[in-house]
């Protein structure tokens, strides 16, 4: 009996070695409710969150670690450390379980139940900062334990290693190109280490020169926008390049959050509040171009699942026995 | 005097001290004082409802005041407040 798949079919059945090979790949989706705001925009989300880790992060992590054994930079006995309040420390874990490398991560004392509880589950080692002093603080502390034991670690930094936006590049960008049949108009995507933004904007800008990309940053210091970056009053990431975009959009902690609780309830998405702001920031990007009577192909992306933030519930109060 | 802790983003607006003091015998009375030495920061850690903003934590003494009795959390002199973002930030 022969088995004829179409293309598409064959495309989803998709059959790997090892999960390491499914990274990347991952569909677009249309958000017809929204698009109910844009008549004559179309919106689309790049599902990062179906990435084998759950987020985007598997992207850069997988780049940075095949990079790093082809140099010779992690080999045997080494340890992947690296600062980072979760997913790129889910993407590590799961790379290192996969391809048999320690992992050690450290993060701010404030991440999520969720995350703590994931990233032990691969086997990784957590060491905490002091959640008062943010990312920045684990930043510096990873720092600290890569000088205070020479040889032992490898130290991907995603902020600094041009592997993060060079895996968006070669992947994320072509793919966004692929998909959108070379239709896509707008880019638009929040920023952390701003290695998604940077390495996607370049690949589509060398495709077609005014195809715009927009970055999304939280409008404030103190936002609930988990893994943005506030860059006026943070470290800012060596990688990240501001004069190659069209512009950045300041993004209120609220108007995030209420795109994402829209995205659940009206597209099925349960997506985590980094892709509210990304969408967030395509609606008002596509609502400019109603406003303009211009077309346009809005392409957003959603780096994670909401799941991940999900805090433990209160423990009960015993019940006394009567 | 309670302690307060000040999270790295608002501490602009404390002249960039991790620590401050203020009175009041409750929290919502402690950010009142706040706001009188430290002209904006109200404004940061409450909605315009007068109510904390939902991605911003305020410890009494390592316990949430979500369960406690919120901004009516009755704070002593010896107590250390910490005001915490929700979230790690960066990625």
């Amino acid at each position: 009996m022969t088995l004829a798949l179409d293309p598409v079919r064959r495309a989803r059945l998709r059959v790997a070695e090892r999960i390491t090979d499914l990274i990347g790949d991952t569909p677009i989706v249309r958000l017809p409710a929204f698009e109910r705001e844009t008549p004559g925009v179309e919106l689309w989300a790049k599902c990062e969150f179906l990435n084998p880790g759950g987020s985007v992060k598997d992207r850069a992590a997988s780049q940075m670690i095949r990079d790093a054994i082809r140099t010779g930079l992690l080999g045997p006995g080494k340890t992947i450390i690296d600062s980072t309040s979760g997913n790129t420390g889910v993407a590590y874990a799961l790379i290192g379980g996969a391809l048999g490398y320690p992992v050690t991560l450290v993060m701010p004392g404030n991440v999520s139940w969720a995350r703590r509880k994931i990233t032990e589950a691969f086997g990784t080692k957590l060491v905490f900062s002091d959640p008062m002093e943010g990312s920045d603080g684990a930043i510096r502390l990873c720092r600290q334990m890569v000088e205070d034991n020479p040889g032992a670690y490898f130290y991907p930094d995603q902020y600094s290693n041009l592997g993060n936006p060079l895996a968006h590049y070669n992947t994320t960008g072509r793919e966004i190109w692929e998909q959108t049949e070379g239709r896509v108009t707008h880019f638009v995507t929040g920023i952390g280490t701003t290695g998604t933004v940077m390495g996607t904007g370049r690949r589509l800008k060398e495709y077609r020169r005014d195809i715009e990309v927009w970055a999304v940053e939280p409008a404030d210091a103190l936002h609930g926008l988990e893994g943005l970056k506030h860059m006026e009053s943070s470290m800012v990431p060596p990688i990240y390049h501001p004069e190659e975009l069209d512009g950045v959009l300041p993004m209120d902690t609220d108007e995030a959050w209420d795109v994402s609780e829209r995205l659940a309830k009206e597209e099925g998405l349960l997506v985590g509040h980094s892709s509210g702001a990304s969408l967030a920031g395509g609606l008002r990007i596509a609502k400019r171009l109603v406003a303009a009577h211009k077309p346009g192909v809005v392409v957003t992306l959603f780096p994670d699942r909401a799941e991940r933030y999900f805090e433990a519930p209160m423990p009960p109060k015993p019940v006394r026995a009567p | 005097m309670a302690t307060i802790r000040i999270p790295t983003p608002l501490r602009k607006l404390t002249q960039g001290k991790e620590e401050v003091t203020a009175t009041g015998g409750t929290i919502g009375a402690l950010i009142a004082n706040l706001e009188a030495q430290f002209p904006g920061i109200k404004e940061r850690i409450c909605d315009e409802s007068g109510q904390v903003r939902r991605f911003v934590n305020i410890f009494a003494n390592d316990e949430d005041i979500r369960f406690l009795k919120n901004l009516d959390t009755p704070v002593k002199d010896t107590d250390e407040v910490s005001i915490v973002p929700a979230i790690a930030g960066g990625s």
